[in-house]
């Protein structure tokens, strides 16, 4: 087959004249990035004053008036939805997805940026719809994040009228935003990457975004279809997935569905759905390690294959979280076995971030000390999952504080150090200012050990068998006097991490505004983004040529040559031998 | 577009497929549009693969017997029940709704516009009799025969529950499909695609058409021959 080069297509990029659509219906992929960044780190923000209210009555139960086990309920259920989907979900595809992909790959914007623009008020409006569920009859719905029927839409569940409606709804706007991005992203990464960036030339930042989006296409039809059902349901009284069932002492209309449908349709999105924040982290975080300790990313091609054997084994593991759900007993055992399965490549990537630490050249600079820190709550947060995978260690441990512990160091705490870390290592050049070091090294080690001072007693917790989602333990005898101190310690130092925040925001404010001026590659980073004629790049992002890519993205330390990075858009130096090029297959 | 020079000899079996994907080239040989709509339409498989399959489960939760679809589906004609003739005509008639729409793309290729046009017109004007069978055996069987979202007097409240979700959402798909046709093929009249220079759009439009129509194939199968 003929090898048809791409992109320098002259596709008609929009030119933005007035305020407007520069910054506002924008097209161009930078600014929507940096809008999808902001709604999501605003609204992630309401999530964070929520859980601040959760701990505040485990803590100190009793204490608070304003609190009543139906608005704990609830600030339960925004908070983890808010976190999952419209914080992590936005910020990683929507945000770093559309700032990297285009200047990852070396081409001018997205395939598509009309639609891309249309992705990011789309997704605005379901965050409309979902805080608007704070100013209905009944507040928002208190059903958990998972929303499991009967309970989610029966009364006696706070927001069980108008609340679960607007979720759901929110939830189904949410999915047409992100497949309008999805779409977008995939496509720029299969068909517009610029000459010579081969798929394995690529950044592994690139991959993980990639692949997640994937993953996203095709789970959350999952998640639609059941909020269509579940509102079919609760609106018009059909059973997909109630069965007969007393309430308040009433023998309901409804007959014959089945709960667990649900909890399959749920889970078959929601497993997904953690790798959908996972995998861009995972492939983040291999670019922050390798530019900040100069030094080669260890196992490339094994990366990569990780990347996509963890997404492809994503949709066979579901059920795990479903070993208590009544379903058939044998499903426990394949559904084990698989998820043990994804211990494996997921494990490769481990050891193949340590060892790229291994005799590296390491800067503990701010994205540096994230990146770290992401290593080890990731592997804490991923070893617990092992006793949650097995079912018998999992019956006793389900439903309790361990299982908090456990998804909150993996998915909650691991993301959000890659998320932070990116902020610091992409911030000079989104921005063009250098952000203040010493205040960034607090916000760090303030953040990593109180979170590691949040989650790791609630392990403890957990195997006491204390129960999650309770409003208050009361006077229980199993449990010790102990976990109600540990309950008062976490909560005070999830308030200091909460508030410590403040040190971020305060940081990215003043620098945007007054920081110094940053050097266009400050790291000494081989990708393209770097390598922008413009700092902030400007709209069309390469001038009036596009790049050309000669090798790898990892090419740092090379013996013989002048520094110690290479671009990938440096031409091969016959005098030098080149690093280890794994784009070349002839 | 542009081209490199041709490239060194390219390895054979799997190494070839794996060089092929990751050369410095567009993963797909095609247009972005029609990339984009074909990972769309997987994306949709997975809307309409969950839903049958939340069908068959609750076909199974339920306890009540399953209406009996040749009854339920059978229309009265010369005294006597004739069982799926009416699903019979639709699905003829959506079927050679695809046969015209992929004229329609043969004639955009060669840059006919109005045998496209036209063709594509008659594609859309199938689709909206398609729509317009449906909404007239919803009414057979709301009004006569009583059957509703949340029951009916033959047996499971499922039965109907599925099968207005499934078919209606279907019949979006399809009333959207209309729309779409119709737009496109007022801009192949106006000379739209002349001036872009290429007709992809008329076979992007296609593979739309293409995919609900196959659709409705599982949906005819798993609803009025189960």
């Amino acid at each position: 087959m003929a090898y048809v080069a791409i992109a320098d297509r002259d596709t008609h990029l929009h030119d933005p004249q007035t305020f407007v659509t520069k910054y506002i219906w924008s097209q161009d992929h930078k600014v929507i990035a940096i809008q999808y960044s902001l709604i999501a780190i605003g609204v992630g923000l309401v999530a964070l004053v929520l859980s601040g209210m959760m701990r505040l009555q485990l803590g100190f139960p009793d204490t608070f008036s304003f609190i009543t086990p139906n608005n704990y309920l609830q600030f339960i259920t925004m908070h983890g939805m808010i976190m999952v989907i419209y914080l992590l979900t936005a910020l990683f595809l929507g945000g770093f997805g559309n700032y990297l992909i285009p200047l990852m790959v070396g081409a001018r914007d997205m395939v598509f940026p009309y639609m891309n623009m249309l992705s990011v008020w789309v997704y605005l409006l379901a965050v409309l719809v979902l805080l608007a569920s704070y100013f209905v009859p009944g507040g928002p719905t208190g059903a958990g994040w998972t929303l499991y029927p009967p309970q989610a839409i029966l009364p006696g569940t706070a927001g069980a009228s108008w609340g679960i409606i607007l979720m759901l709804v929110s939830l189904a706007i949410f999915i047409v935003a992100f497949t309008m991005g999805g779409l977008n992203y995939v496509c720029t990464v299969l068909q517009a990457r610029c000459r010579g960036m081969t798929l394995m030339r690529m950044p592994l930042s690139i991959w993980g975004i990639f692949m997640a989006t994937i993953l996203g296409l095709l789970a959350f039809p999952a998640l639609l279809v059941s909020a269509i059902m579940m509102i079919l349901d609760s609106l018009i009284g059909t059973s997909f997935f109630m069965p007969a069932i007393v309430s308040m002492g009433e023998q309901l209309a409804y007959e014959g569905g089945s709960p667990i449908l649900f909890q399959h349709l749920f889970w078959f999105f929601g497993h997904p759905e953690v790798y959908i924040v996972a995998l861009p982290a995972f492939g983040i975080v291999s670019d922050l390690l390798s530019v900040h300790a100069r030094k080669n990313i260890f196992g490339y091609r094994m990366m990569v294959w990780a990347i996509l054997a963890i997404g492809g084994l994503s949709f066979v593991v579901w059920a795990h979280h479903m070993y208590v759900s009544g379903m058939n007993p044998y499903f426990g055992f394949f559904f084990a076995t698989t998820t043990l399965i994804i211990a494996v490549p997921t494990a490769i990537k481990v050891y193949n971030w340590v060892l790229t630490l291994w005799h590296g050249d390491i800067h503990l600079r701010v994205p540096m000390l994230f990146a770290i820190g992401f290593i080890f709550t990731f592997i804490h947060g991923g070893l617990t999952g092992l006793f949650l995978g097995n079912v018998t260690v999992d019956l006793p441990l389900s439903d309790t504080y361990f299982v908090v512990g456990h998804f909150h160091m993996v998915m909650g705490v691991s993301p959000i150090l890659v998320v932070f870390g990116a902020i610091y290592h992409w911030f000079p050049k989104i921005t063009g200012k250098m952000y203040n070091e010493t205040l960034g090294k607090w916000h760090f080690w303030l953040t990593f050990l109180g979170t590691y001072s949040i989650y790791l007693p609630m392990h403890y917790l957990g195997i006491l068998g204390v129960p999650r989602r309770y409003f208050a333990l009361g006077e229980t005898e199993f449990i010790p006097d102990s976990a109600h101190i540990a309950n008062e310690s976490i909560t005070i130092s999830a308030l200091i991490v909460a508030v410590v925040q403040i040190l971020f925001i305060i940081n990215m404010v003043w620098s945007t505004w007054r920081g110094q001026k940053a050097d266009p590659n400050p790291w000494g980073a081989t990708t393209l983004e770097w390598q922008t004629p413009d700092t902030p790049p400007k709209h069309g992002n390469w001038g009036p040529k596009l790049p050309e890519v000669y090798r790898w993205a990892y090419d740092f330390s090379v013996p013989g040559a002048a520094r110690d990075f290479i671009p990938q858009n440096e031409p091969l130096d016959p005098k030098i031998a080149p690093g280890r090029d794994h784009g070349v297959h002839a | 577009m542009t081209s490199t020079a041709p490239a060194a000899v390219a390895p054979d079996g799997l190494s070839g497929v794996t060089a092929d994907w990751s050369a410095d080239k567009q993963a797909f040989p095609v247009p972005w549009g029609k990339a984009m709509m074909w990972i769309f339409l997987l994306s949709d498989t997975f809307i309409f693969t969950c839903f049958l399959t939340s069908y068959m489960n609750v076909r199974m939760s339920t306890t009540e017997v399953w209406p009996n679809a040749s009854q339920v589906f059978a229309l009265h004609i010369g005294g006597a029940d004739v069982p799926m003739v009416l699903i019979a005509i639709m699905t003829f008639i959506l079927i050679t709704s695809s046969g015209t729409m992929a004229l329609a793309v043969n004639y955009g290729y060669r840059r006919d516009r109005a045998r496209t046009t036209s063709l594509m017109l008659i594609t859309a004007a199938f689709g909206a009799v398609f729509v317009g069978m449906q909404a007239f055996e919803w009414t057979k069987l709301i009004v006569d025969e009583g059957i509703r979202p949340w029951g009916n007097p033959l047996g499971a409240a499922q039965f109907g529950s599925s099968f207005f979700m499934i078919t209606g959402f279907h019949g979006l798909h399809v009333s959207a499909g209309v729309i779409y046709l119709v737009v496109v093929a007022m801009r192949v009249w106006n000379g739209f695609y002349d001036r872009k220079g290429t007709y992809e759009t008329v076979e992007i439009t296609g593979l739309y058409w293409h995919f609900v129509d196959l659709v409705w194939v599982f949906i005819f199968a798993f609803f009025y021959l189960w």
